[in-house]
């Protein structure tokens, strides 16, 4: 199990990165994710980035989480 | 520390002499001014009516210095709030120094300045002291212990045993502030963060509480531990249940996001400027209107209640409606990464 | 926060709920995996908010929780070196080996430091060139391309006195052999969300074709979990196991590429000893030859002596979710966060603490 948090890339710095979660930076590393670029959200895992996350699967996620609890509200037929 | 040549704290200022009594005499004492400590007897000696409060702590907090505030802020804090929580008026600290040798002195002199700075904003006088020098490794830096005594207004009687179930539980701002803020500082867990330790003396804050209502049952600072053992404490002394509500509890966004990375539970972290009520509930509104004048107390809420059921235990009704059980702080708060 | 605070939305969780109540006829049993999941599930009180045809478990996914007496010995033995300086996450910290801890080994004088990422323990090793670091390696799939990152980071930068003791552990390999043991009967499981942002889903599939069992990946925010668990009363109900993603922000099927690159360049399988299980083959990690110069067990000559297990401790049998801590009569008794017996009491994310801490009301 692991504690992975989503932090946003600020800048980079070859293959160090500076991240910000909810108001607080941290550097670390990105030899993991060599292809993520500044404004994309990584898994930060004890100070390296595991995974970039994929934003439009996030709001896809939601979408039809929130889709499927509107079409609970509607009248049953 | 203006009248040294040397920079740094030798073993022949705490022995008693020559040195000794020039950094007490020209570097601490000065930095008070209050005739009690100036007269440089072996004892304060001063009249007080009513009731006493006494109380008495030990800070060996680490770093000293820490954003939003540092050992000596905290020594003068935690004492006067000790006493305020008891519905005591603070007036007089002590402050004794055990310093490492090697302790920068212009280090010291920060601390002395905080020191009289807190204890100036608290309205207390600091009017006796002590300071040591032991060898280097036998302290961190600087160790402080502070003894305070203040006076209980009549009728006053606050206590972690008085809560009563159908009391209103409120709390006087966010949670986490001083336990990240002291965090970020630590060798290992560098991160960067605009958090600032929250440490606060709280007595005036108490004064208006007590004048808004005569029903403050208990009263108590969630230091150590943070919320959860603060309440757990309430629950066992006063043989209650307590409740209360996951999104009524303030947390700071970037506080929220420390805990997150490392693992903890905001109800865990230490606070140094806040303070836990339980109220009776007619007087609640009235209490927290009057928190919310103090500039301690401007984010106060109602956080919960305290009950017949389940005593001894505090219950936490979660943001999807489920209960869970919330404990104390076991050992110490270790960053995880599971 | 982005990416937590949606997922943790109060009402599509009540409407992940009520359809779960709704779908749920069969009775069925899930395991989730991971200590993380635990926690969530317990810190949400979700297992309340389930309906009683959906049995929840808890198994062995906790690495501090399945380190082995055994192992945890041999770190406390190197840590009464002289001249070494172990650097540990701070799980480890309190967990008790046969006659001591970390905690306590660091209490007598020894030099025992708490990181937050391997990037710390290298500089603790350049600040130090004149001790021996040591890091003890525990984790899964999630953490060990990290610390196969520091060991490559190491021999580039030419750094002589970092070393790792490995005792990370794979994931799918514990999972067959619990399905194997035949001892939990199992319905689904609620995969590990990290480990699989690091393997990807693939290597699930042998539970849903082999032994049909029903696998979703999941996150670990309270509405990521409901989600899993809804997909898996789908699958169940239709009678269709197959292994699907829920947590599709943070896991792609093939997973990190380069991250498993890493871990393989730097690493590979051996067996490995699991608290509870016992030796498992190719179900842990070890120093590839050409990295043995990193092995703090080639460096060192480590005796820690036999290996005594706690009497009473149940967390051998908890960690296969064949009984519960409930069942322990330690639990609660002699066995807390405080004075813990066994592992899973110590972990914020073993069993034992969960239902310490967290309890049901």
């Amino acid at each position: 199990m692991c504690l992975a948090i989503p932090a946003r890339v600020k800048s980079i710095m070859g293959f160090e990165a500076e991240v910000e979660l909810g108001g607080i930076g941290r550097r670390i590393s990105i030899i993991l994710t060599p292809e993520v670029k500044v404004g994309d959200y990584v898994l930060l895992h004890t100070g390296y980035a595991i995974n970039v996350i994929d934003e439009e699967e996030a709001k896809e996620t939601l979408r039809l989480l929130t889709e499927m609890a509107s079409l609970e509200d509607e009248p049953e037929e | 520390m203006e009248p040294f040549k040397d920079e740094k704290i030798l073993l022949a200022h705490g022995s008693g002499g020559r040195l000794s009594h020039d950094l007490v005499e020209k570097g601490i004492v000065p930095a008070f001014d209050n005739p009690l400590l100036s007269k440089l007897d072996d004892s304060a000696v001063f009249e007080v009516k009513g009731r006493l409060a006494f109380t008495t702590d030990s800070y060996i907090v680490t770093p000293i210095f820490f954003p939003g505030g540092d050992i000596g802020r905290l020594a003068v804090c935690g004492t006067v709030n000790d006493l305020a929580m008891s519905g005591a008026v603070p007036l007089y600290l002590s402050v004794s120094f055990i310093i490492e040798e090697g302790l920068p002195l212009s280090d010291l002199g920060r601390i002395v300045a905080s020191i009289h700075e807190a204890a100036e904003e608290a309205g207390v006088k600091v009017v006796t002291g002590d300071t040591k020098v032991v060898n280097k490794g036998s302290a961190d830096k600087i160790f402080i212990n502070t003894s305070g005594v203040g006076v209980v207004p009549e009728g006053v009687n606050i206590s972690g045993s008085n809560a009563r179930p159908g009391d209103k539980l409120i709390l006087s701002g966010p949670i986490g502030d001083h336990g990240i803020a002291v965090m970020s500082e630590r060798e290992g867990l560098n991160f960067s963060t605009l958090i600032k330790s929250d440490c606060a003396p709280l007595n005036r804050l108490v004064a208006e509480m007590l004048k808004a209502s005569t029903e403050i049952h208990a009263l108590r600072d969630p230091t150590r531990g943070g919320l959860a053992t603060t309440l757990n404490e309430f629950a066992a002394q006063s043989r209650v249940g307590i409740l209360i509500h996951e999104d009524m509890i303030p947390v700071r966004d970037e506080v929220r996001a420390a805990c997150e990375m490392l693992g903890f539970d905001p109800l865990h972290v230490a606070n140094e400027g806040r303070l836990v009520a339980a109220v009776a509930p007619d007087d609640a509104e009235r209490v927290l209107e009057a928190m919310r004048q103090n500039k301690y107390g401007s984010e106060a809420s109602i956080i919960g209640e305290v009950r017949k059921e389940h005593p001894g235990r505090v219950i936490m009704r979660t943001r999807l409606g489920a209960s869970r059980i919330v404990d104390m702080l076991v050992g110490e708060l270790l960053p995880r990464i599971c | 926060m982005k990416f937590i605070d949606e997922f943790r939305d109060t009402e599509l969780a009540k409407a992940v709920i009520d359809r779960i109540h709704r779908r749920s006829k069969r009775h069925i049993r899930l395991m989730e995996f991971c200590g993380g999941h635990t926690v969530t599930i317990m810190r949400y009180g979700i297992r309340q908010l389930l309906p009683p045809t959906v049995e929840m478990l808890s198994g062995p996914g906790c690495p501090v929780c399945v380190t082995a007496n055994a192992d945890l010995d041999k770190a406390i033995a190197l840590a009464q070196e002289p001249g070494v300086i172990i650097t540990s996450f701070g799980d480890m910290l309190k967990v008790p080996g046969s006659h001591s801890s970390l905690q306590k080994t660091r209490a007598d004088g020894a030099d025992v430091r708490i990181v937050y990422s391997t990037i710390d323990a290298l500089h603790i090793a350049r600040e130090n060139p004149e001790k021996s670091v040591v890091f003890i390696g525990i984790g899964f799939e999630t953490t060990a391309p990290t610390i196969a990152a520091s060991i490559i980071q190491a021999k580039s930068e030419g750094i002589k006195n970092y070393y790792v003791l490995s005792m990370l552990k794979l994931c799918p390999p514990v999972i067959k052999a619990l399905l194997d043991s035949g001892e939990v009967k199992l319905d689904g499981l609620i995969c590990p969300g990290h480990v699989s942002a690091v393997i990807g889903s693939l290597p699930w599939g042998f539970a849903a074709r082999d032994y049909g069992i029903a696998c979703v990946v999941s996150g670990f925010e309270p509405l990521d979990v409901l989600q899993s668990i809804e997909m898996l009363v789908e699958q169940l109900e239709k009678g269709e196991p197959r292994v699907e993603i829920a947590y599709r922000r943070g896991v792609r099927p093939e997973g990190n590429l380069k991250a498993q690159e890493l871990m393989r360049g730097v690493f590979e399988s051996a067996p490995a000893n699991w608290r509870g299980m016992g030796m498992l083959p190719e179900s842990g990690l070890r120093l590839r030859e050409e990295y043995q110069s990193f092995n703090a067990e080639h460096a060192f000559a480590i005796d820690p002596g036999p290996t005594r297990e706690p009497k009473g401790c149940l967390c051998g049998e908890i960690l296969r979710g064949v009984k519960t801590p409930l069942d322990c009569k330690l639990f609660q008794a002699t066995c807390t966060p405080d004075h813990p017996v066994g592992p899973c009491m110590v972990s914020s994310e073993g069993s034992c603490a969960s239902y310490y801490h967290y309890g049901t009301v």
